[in-house]
C-alpha cells in the first residue's frame, strides 16, 4: 500500500516534497516545537537554522517519524502522513544523514548501504547485484566512494557519501542532513555542498540543519530560522545577510569577530596580548620575555589502534598567548591533547609545563602544576552525566581544599562553588543539584569551561571548545578565553573548526599527519592557504 | 545496568539531612523515596499476589498460607531472632554485591567470598584457645573479612591490569573457593572429636562466638552498621567520590586524574570484605562452626537482594529482612497449611524477574516514571 502511493506520487512529481504544518511537540514541561511549519519543494535546499536547544533536530525526527507531534500535520507528496516510525518515513522516500554516522565501522561500503534492504537471490544477499547497483548510484550522484572499503578506513567525508548513498539506495527523494558539515574540512565541506547542489538537480529535496551561517548563504535556497521552539524567519540568502541571520538566531546582536583589532584599547591586559599577538614578528624582543609555558619536544604517541599518530612533534607556548592548532580531524590532534595531559601514554619526546617536567605526568599531575584542560568530548571526558552539577563543577578538584577535608566531601563547599561557576559562566540550570545530564550542550559546556577556569591556571588545553553549541555560548566561550590569555595564562586551542581558530590564535599551527608542519600568522594567511596546508600541500607550495 | 543507579542517587544527597532542612525539602525527600521504591515495592505485591494464585490453585488456603508465614517470620522472638539471622548474611551479600556495582563492577562473587570467610573466622574461632573474647571475637571476624577482601581483590586486580572480566573471573573463584573451604573442612580442619565424619570444623571457641541479645542477633547490628557505613563512604567521602565516578563514567574518571584500576582493584577488595564478614557472622553466630555445603546459594542471594534495593546500601536492610523473613517464615507456612516451602523460591524469583524488568512494572501499575528522567530523555532531543 505504501510502495503503491509512493510510485504514483512519484511518477506524478509532488508540489511538495515534505512539510510540517502547525507542528507542536512537548517533552514533559518543555516546548520543543511551537506551531512550526517549514515546507520543502522538489530541487531545493531548505536550511533549517537556529541555536542548540532551538528545537531543529526534533523538528526533522518528527518529520522523519521518530517522535510523533502534540500537533500538527507532517505532509509528504503531498500527502498527509501519520508516520509511526522512521520506516514508515523511508517508505515514502524521505532518507536521514544523522551527524553521528549509523554505520557498521568493519563492513564494507557496500554491505552497509543495503543493510536492511538487501538485494537476495535464493534466501542470500545478491552481493554482485548490490555492488553493481551501489555503483550506479554512485556514478548517477557523482558521490565517488570505493564500493569495497572497509568503513572504519575511510576519511569522515567518504563516510558521509556512504550514509548520503544510503538514504538514495533507498530511493529517496528527501535527504535530511543533521549537521553535515560539522566532522568536514573546508575542503570536503564546499565538495559536499557540490553533491547537495547535484542532487537537487536530479529533482531530490534536502532539509540542512546547520548553525553557521556561512554555509546557510553559500548553499541554501530557502532559509527558515527557528529559536526557542518557533520559527522566527523565513527567508532566502538573496534577501538576507550573516549578521541579520546571526541576530534572528540569537535574538540579539552577537559580536563574532575577533577583538584581536580592538584589543590595544582595552587596558592592562592587552599590553600582554598584544605582545604576544606580534611574537612572530618580533619574537626576541617583545614575545621573548613572555615566559614559555607549554614547552613539546619530539612528542610521539600512538592512537588507540597503535598507529603512530603523534609523530616527533615539538611545540612551545607562551604566557599570554594563544595558539591555535589546525587541522583535519583524525590528524593527531586529539592524541596530542591526550598525551599533554597525561589522558594518553606518550611513547617518546618530552612536555614541559611552567620548567616542570610533565612527560609521562597523570592527570591528576597534570592538574595540579596547573593546566585546565577542556576536554574535546564532553559526554566521555568532561562530565558525567549522572552527577549533579555541583558534583561536575568539582570533578578532578575534588580532593582539593575547601572541596574536601581528611577524605571528607564538604558538601557545602561544593555547593556553594557550583553556584559561583553557575552564575559567574552563565550555566542555564534550575539549581546544582539537576543532574548533568539535563542541561544542554551549550551549558554543559560552559561548565566545563567554568570548572577549568575557576582554578589558578598557568595553561588552559582547549581541545574543541565550542563544538555543537550554539552562537550566544561560542561567543561567551570564546570572550572568556580571550580574558584568560590577556591575564597571562597560556593556551593552547585544537579546533577543527577553522574560523574558531583563525577568530582566536595569535599564532596558528597547522598539523597534518601528526606533525606540525606550519605556523602561520592568522592576520595574514587565508583560509585557502591554511585549507592547503591542512590538506597535507607542503607550505613552499602554498601561496606562492 | 544502569536503570538502579538512576533516580536514588537524588535520595541518597537529601537523605544526608542538610543542614536546615525544612518541611518542604522533607517532604521532596519523601517523594523521591517513594518514587525511587515504587518499582521494588510494586515488585513485592505483583511477586506475593502471584505466589497467591500458586497457593489458591494447590488447593490451600491462601489467608492462612501467608499468616502463617508472617508469624514464622515475625510472630514471637524467636521468629523475629531466625528472620535478623537469616537477613545478616543477605545484608552483606547485598552489600558486596551493591557497593562493587556502585564501581560498574558486577559481582558475582559472593558465593565465594562469603564461603573463605566462613571458613577462615571459624579456623580462628576454634584453633585459638584461651584468647580472651575482646581479642578472640574481633581477630576471628577480622580473618574471616581478610579472607573475603583478597578472594575479592584478586578479581579487581585482574580486571585492573589485564582486564580480564570479573563476572567470569568471580564465577570460577566461587569454584576454587567451594572446593578449597570443602577440602579444609574436611582434612586439616575436620572435626576429629567422637566418631564424626562430616566435613566441618570443631566448634568455635565460646570467646569466638558472637552474642545474641534476645531477638536481637549482634551479626545483624553489625549488618545495619556496615549498610550504613557503606552509604557514608560512598556518598560522604573522596574515595566514594572516585568509586562512583569510575562507575558511572570511567573516562570522566580517568580525565578527573582518578586511578581508575586502583578504585576497581579497592572497591573488589571491599565488596569482598563484607560478603567474607556476612560469612564470618554465619560461622561464628549462627552455625557455630563451618561445615561444607551448608552455605552453598547464601551468596548468590545477595544479587536478589542488591537488586531488590537497587544497589542502595540503606535500601538492602529492608530488602534483606523481607526475604530474611520469607525463608524463616516458610517452615511454619508448611507445618501449618500444608504449603510447600518452595513457593517462597518461586515468590522470590518472580520479584526478582519483576524488579529486573521495571517496564513491566511501570506497564502493569501504569506507575508514571520520574520526571526528571523524562526531562532528560527530551532534552536529548534538539537541546
Amino acid at each position: 500500500m505504501v510502495a503503491a502511493a509512493e510510485t504514483v506520487a512519484a511518477q506524478a512529481e509532488p508540489e511538495v516534497l515534505l512539510a510540517g504544518h502547525g507542528i507542536t511537540k512537548r517533552f514533559g514541561p518543555v516546548v520543543a516545537n511551537d506551531d512550526v511549519s517549514v515546507e520543502l519543494r522538489p530541487g531545493r535546499i531548505l536550511a533549517l537554522l537556529g541555536e542548540n536547544g532551538a528545537g531543529k533536530s526534533t523538528l526533522v525526527n518528527v518529520l522523519f517519524g521518530l517522535h510523533r507531534p502534540d500537533a500538527g500535520q507532517v505532509v509528504i507528496a503531498d500527502e498527509h502522513v501519520e508516520l509511526s516510525s522512521p520506516h514508515d518515513a523511508i517508505a515514502r522516500g524521505v532518507g536521514m544523514v544523522h551527524q553521528h554516522f549509523q554505520l557498521v565501522p568493519p563492513m564494507s561500503v557496500v554491505r552497509n548501504i543495503v543493510l536492511g534492504a538487501e538485494p537476495r537471490k535464493l534466501g542470500m544477499i545478491d552481493v554482485a547485484q548490490a555492488r553493481r547497483r551501489v555503483m550506479d548510484l554512485a556514478d548517477r550522484f557523482g558521490l565517488h566512494v570505493d564500493p569495497d572499503a572497509a568503513v572504519e578506513d575511510l576519511p569522515v567525508g567518504a563516510q558521509q557519501r556512504v550514509e548520503i548513498l544510503k538514504a538514495l539506495y533507498r530511493d529517496a527523494r528527501v535527504l535530511i542532513a543533521d549537521e553535515p558539515t560539522a566532522v568536514l574540512t573546508p575542503q570536503e565541506t564546499d565538495h559536499l555542498l557540490d553533491v547537495l547542489r547535484g542532487l537537487t538537480d536530479q529533482g531530490v529535496g534536502i532539509v540542512f540543519i546547520t548553525h553557521k551561517l556561512r554555509e546557510v548563504m553559500a548553499a541554501a535556497d530557502d532559509i527558515v530560522v527557528l529559536r526557542e521552539g518557533r520559527v522566527v524567519g523565513t527567508t532566502t540568502p538573496a534577501q538576507t545577510s550573516e549578521a541579520a541571520l546571526a541576530e534572528l538566531m540569537v535574538g540579539r546582536a552577537v559580536d563574532l569577530h575577533g577583538d584581536r583589532f580592538e584589543s590595544g584599547a582595552t587596558g592592562v591586559g592587552s599590553a600582554v596580548s598584544t605582545a604576544a599577538a606580534y611574537s612572530d614578528e618580533k619574537p626576541a624582543a617583545e614575545a621573548g620575555e613572555l615566559p614559555v609555558v607549554l614547552d613539546i619536544a619530539g612528542l610521539c604517541a600512538d592512537d588507540d589502534r597503535g598507529q603512530r599518530a603523534v609523530d616527533e612533534l615539538s611545540l612551545a607556548v607562551r604566557a599570554g598567548e594563544i595558539v591555535g592548532v589546525a587541522g583535519v580531524e583524525g590528524n593527531g590532534q586529539r592524541e596530542l591533547v591526550e598525551a599533554i595531559t597525561g589522558l594518553r601514554h606518550a611513547t617518546a619526546g618530552t612536555v614541559s609545563i611552567s620548567d616542570r617536567d610533565a612527560s609521562g605526568a597523570r592527570p591528576r599531575q597534570v592538574t595540579v602544576i596547573g593546566v585546565g584542560h577542556i576536554p574535546e568530548d564532553r559526554a566521555k571526558h568532561g562530565l558525567i552525566g549522572s552527577y549533579s552539577v555541583a558534583d561536575n563543577s568539582v570533578l578532578n578538584r575534588y580532593f582539593k581544599r575547601p572541596f574536601a577535608a581528611g577524605g571528607m566531601l564538604r558538601r557545602d563547599r561544593i555547593d556553594s562553588h557550583a553556584r559561583d561557576v553557575v552564575a559567574t559562566f552563565d550555566v542555564r540550570t534550575p539549581d546544582v543539584e539537576s543532574p548533568a545530564d539535563s542541561l544542554s550542550g551549550g551549558n554543559k559546556q560552559k561548565l566545563i569551561v567554568g570548572r577549568e577556569f575557576s582554578d589558578e591556571i598557568d595553561l588552559l588545553i582547549a581541545a574543541q571548545p565550542t563544538r555543537g553549541i550554539d552562537i550566544g555560548a561560542i561567543e561567551f566561550i570564546w570572550r572568556r578565553i580571550r580574558e584568560r590569555r590577556d591575564e597571562g595564562t597560556a593556551v593552547l586551542l585544537v579546533s577543527a573548526e577553522l574560523d574558531e581558530v583563525l577568530a582566536l590564535s595569535d599564532r596558528v599551527a597547522v598539523m597534518y599527519e601528526g606533525r606540525i608542519v606550519a605556523t602561520v600568522d592568522p592576520r595574514t594567511a587565508t583560509r585557502e592557504e591554511i585549507g592547503l596546508l591542512m590538506a597535507g600541500a607542503a607550505p613552499a607550495e602554498v601561496g606562492s | 545496568m544502569s536503570v538502579p543507579a538512576g533516580p536514588q542517587a537524588p535520595a541518597e544527597t537529601d537523605a544526608a539531612g542538610r543542614a536546615g532542612s525544612t518541611d518542604d525539602s522533607r517532604r521532596t525527600l519523601t517523594r523521591t523515596v517513594l518514587r525511587a521504591a515504587a518499582v521494588p515495592l510494586a515488585s513485592v505485591a505483583l511477586g506475593l499476589v502471584l505466589g497467591a494464585v500458586l497457593i489458591a490453585v494447590q488447593g490451600h488456603s491462601v489467608l492462612s498460607a501467608y499468616s502463617a508465614l508472617v508469624l514464622g517470620g515475625a510472630g514471637d522472638a524467636d521468629a523475629l531472632l531466625r528472620t535478623l539471622q537469616k537477613a545478616t548474611p543477605l545484608v552483606f551479600g547485598g552489600l558486596a554485591v551493591a557497593f562493587a556495582f556502585k564501581a560498574g563492577l558486577f559481582n558475582i562473587g559472593g558465593q565465594g567470598q562469603l564461603l573463605v570467610g566462613a571458613a577462615f573466622a571459624a579456623g580462628v574461632g576454634f584453633g585459638l584457645e584461651g584468647v580472651p573474647l575482646v581479642v578472640h571475637l574481633p581477630l576471628a571476624l577480622l580473618v574471616g573479612a581478610a579472607a573475603g577482601a583478597v578472594w575479592g581483590a584478586i578479581a579487581g586486580v585482574l580486571k585492573a591490569t589485564s582486564g580480564a572480566h570479573e563476572v567470569i573471573v568471580t564465577i570460577m573463584l566461587n569454584f576454587v573457593a567451594g572446593n578449597l573451604t570443602d577440602w579444609l573442612a574436611a582434612n586439616p580442619w575436620q572435626d576429629r572429636s567422637g566418631s564424626n565424619i562430616i566435613a566441618r570444623t570443631p566448634l568455635v571457641e565460646p570467646s569466638a562466638e558472637i552474642p545474641t541479645w534476645g531477638w536481637l542477633p549482634a551479626g545483624f547490628v553489625l549488618a545495619v552498621l556496615a549498610a550504613v557505613a557503606c552509604w557514608f563512604v560512598l556518598e560522604r567521602t573522596t574515595y566514594g567520590f572516585e568509586v562512583r565516578s569510575v562507575g558511572a563514567n570511567r573516562h570522566a574518571a580517568h580525565y578527573a586524574g582518578i586511578s581508575v584500576g586502583w578504585i576497581m582493584a579497592s572497591t573488589m577488595a571491599v565488596a569482598g570484605l563484607l560478603a567474607g564478614l556476612g560469612g564470618a557472622i554465619e560461622s561464628l553466630g549462627v552455625d557455630g562452626r563451618f561445615e561444607a555445603g551448608v552455605n552453598v546459594g547464601l551468596g548468590f542471594e545477595g544479587i536478589t537482594i542488591a537488586l531488590l534495593a537497587r544497589t542502595n546500601p540503606i535500601a538492602v536492610i529492608p530488602a534483606g529482612l523481607l526475604v530474611g523473613l520469607m525463608e524463616a517464615g516458610a517452615a511454619k507456612m508448611q507445618f501449618e497449611s500444608g504449603v510447600a516451602p518452595e513457593i517462597i523460591d518461586v515468590i522470590q524469583a518472580l520479584i526478582l524477574l519483576f524488579v529486573a524488568a521495571p517496564l513491566i512494572v511501570r506497564w502493569l501499575l501504569r506507575l508514571r516514571d520520574t520526571d526528571d528522567r523524562r526531562l532528560t530523555l527530551g532534552a536529548g532531543w534538539g537541546r
